[in-house]
């Protein structure tokens, strides 16, 4: 730099300082990660576990590689359920919030009735779900439903009632039409408390759809699992957890995004 | 020309089944490209009062005309603008500011440009493409009034609208306002608990109390503008003004005080 100046200098210092920021916050995370497969690692050798107990981190990339082609078409299988029953739960959910937030009637009848629902252990219905819909995507779409519908009921149902004064006072001023009123202020303003409730949901559906796997179905991650245990096979269970474990955050980073993308203006949570 | 009209208004609220007395026989007429200030003490109505005027409520008695037309619901050519900034953090400053015109349909082009001139009279020129988050208080506050602003109402009702700001940034403001008063001749409403601020921007100050809210005094403050607490040649007229004002407000009632 030939004409170093205080100015030049502020102006390199922030994205220098967003950069370093940027790759801390991909960095540490990672050494996170790398630590903890380094401390299974570690317990494979130091307790002189066999493989069909636990399995050591280099035997579970093996069994990934082998069994590419049923991984990854299980992965494929569950992600899709969980991705359906997501879309489904914010499909149904939003409109009920609506509904609840803006009829005092609904939300003194069907708001309850929402809470005694949740209330029901999900887990408790897997069989239930198989018997009425057989072994098929159906009933693992239905659990990933019921369990992903209820947090984003609540939060799109908060924020849209969590509407300022003044804003309300703003748009009654302006003579809004109801429709104009939810369009322009009061969705907007509860976006941000969706995205709380669907980065909730989706870190859930995952959950759902290996719920749902368990009880009855042919194919899936969940399904791998239940099958290796009946092989005793660890470390093909290992392989498809980790795999799992690769999908639910993989979903929760796209949500995530996806809420940068849609409210930059949220603070970041 | 009679810009407000305030008729034999009283107001009541329910609540818990008592009935509270928020207002009672107020009759008050505002001139046109006059700025009135309302003060008193919490719980004296002047909130309502505005709401009253701006159609956000009917008064249980009595009519208020704005223009000589009775007011029933809220009007275009009536504008509030409120304590807090209440700007969507979603829109950027122009589009906030355009709010209005998105809402009440009107001529964007025309509008875009008076919206652009505007941002300059308060001197947010090249913000327009910000966030309200990246603004100050202050600046968020010229945004909310620029907003107030665009679509030309006659009447500007204003709540405390500098009631969040810190000392200095609300004499700031305070000046500003009655410069851009000054170019855009608008009959202003302004409610504030400020002593300071009442007797600055008034042409009148209506001085209310509180239980039922009634209108205790209008004091006239004849000082040459723009005023500024700065210069020492209005400022026999405003703290003569301002010192009358501090009677009114403090030696009535007493034993309120402790309450606030």
């Amino acid at each position: 730099m030939s004409s170093p100046t205080a100015t030049a200098e502020g102006v390199d210092a922030a994205p220098g300082r967003s950069l370093g920021t940027i790759a801390v916050r991909l960095l540490l995370p990672a050494l996170t990660f790398v630590v903890l497969v380094g401390l299974w690692w570690l317990a494979t050798i130091v307790f002189g576990w066999p493989s069909y107990i636990v399995p050591t981190p280099l035997e579970v990339w093996q069994e990934m590689s082998d069994q590419r082609s049923i991984l990854a078409s299980s992965f494929r299988t569950t992600l899709w359920e969980a991705l359906v029953g997501f879309g489904l739960a914010i499909a149904i959910a939003i409109p009920c919030a609506v509904a609840i937030a803006y009829s005092r009637l609904l939300e003194l009848t069907v708001y309850p009735a929402l809470v005694g629902l949740n209330a029901i252990p999900k887990i408790a219905i897997a069989p239930l779900l198989v018997i009425w819909m057989g072994f098929g995507a159906g009933p693992k779409v239905v659990m990933v439903v019921l369990i992903c519908f209820f947090p984003i009921v609540i939060s799109t149902a908060t924020g849209l009632k969590s509407t300022p004064a003044e804003i309300a006072e703003l748009s009654r001023s302006l003579s809004t039409s109801t429709l104009q009123d939810f369009l322009r202020f009061r969705f907007p303003w509860a976006l941000p408390y969706v995205f709380v409730g669907l980065k909730v949901a989706i870190a859930l559906a995952v959950i759902g759809a290996v719920v749902g796997e368990f009880v009855g179905a042919t194919k899936g991650l969940g399904y791998v699992i239940v099958a290796s245990g009946q092989n005793a096979n660890t470390t093909l269970a290992f392989a498809a957890i980790v795999l799992l474990s690769l999908m639910s955050i993989l979903l929760y980073y796209a949500v995530a995004l996806l809420e940068r993308v849609v409210v930059p203006w949220a603070e970041e949570t | 020309m009679t810009a407000i009209d305030l008729k034999g208004i009283s107001h009541m609220f329910e609540a818990r089944g008592t009935t509270l007395r928020a207002l009672e026989d107020i009759d008050l007429e505002i001139r046109e490209n006059e700025f009135v200030t309302l003060v008193g003490r919490s719980g004296c109505g002047k909130s309502t009062l505005l709401r009253l005027m701006a159609g956000l409520l009917r008064p249980t008695r009595g009519a208020v005309e704005v223009g000589g037309r009775p007011v029933t619901r809220p009007r275009p050519d009536v504008s509030l603008m409120f304590q807090r900034s209440a700007l969507l953090p979603w829109r950027t400053v122009i589009e906030n500011v355009m709010l209005p015109v998105d809402i009440l349909r009107l001529d964007r082009r025309a509008h875009r440009a008076r919206a652009e001139q505007l941002l300059a009279l308060t001197g947010l020129e090249g913000f327009e493409d910000r966030r309200p988050n990246e603004l100050s208080g202050g600046m968020q506050q010229r945004v909310a009034l620029c907003r107030a602003l665009v679509h030309d109402p006659s009447v500007l009702l204003m709540d405390e609208p500098f009631a969040a700001l810190d000392a200095l940034t609300r004499e700031e403001l305070s000046l500003e306002l009655q410069r851009i008063w000054g170019e855009e001749r608008k009959t202003i409403v302004f409610v504030t608990h400020s002593i300071q601020e009442a007797t600055l921007l008034a042409d009148r100050i209506v001085v209310m109390s509180p239980r039922p809210g009634r209108v205790a005094r209008i004091l006239t403050v004849g000082a040459d503008r723009p005023r500024s607490l700065g210069l020492t040649a209005h400022s026999d007229e405003l703290d003569r003004v301002g010192a009358e004002l501090h009677e009114l407000l403090f030696a009535r009632e007493p034993e309120r005080s402790a309450r606030g």
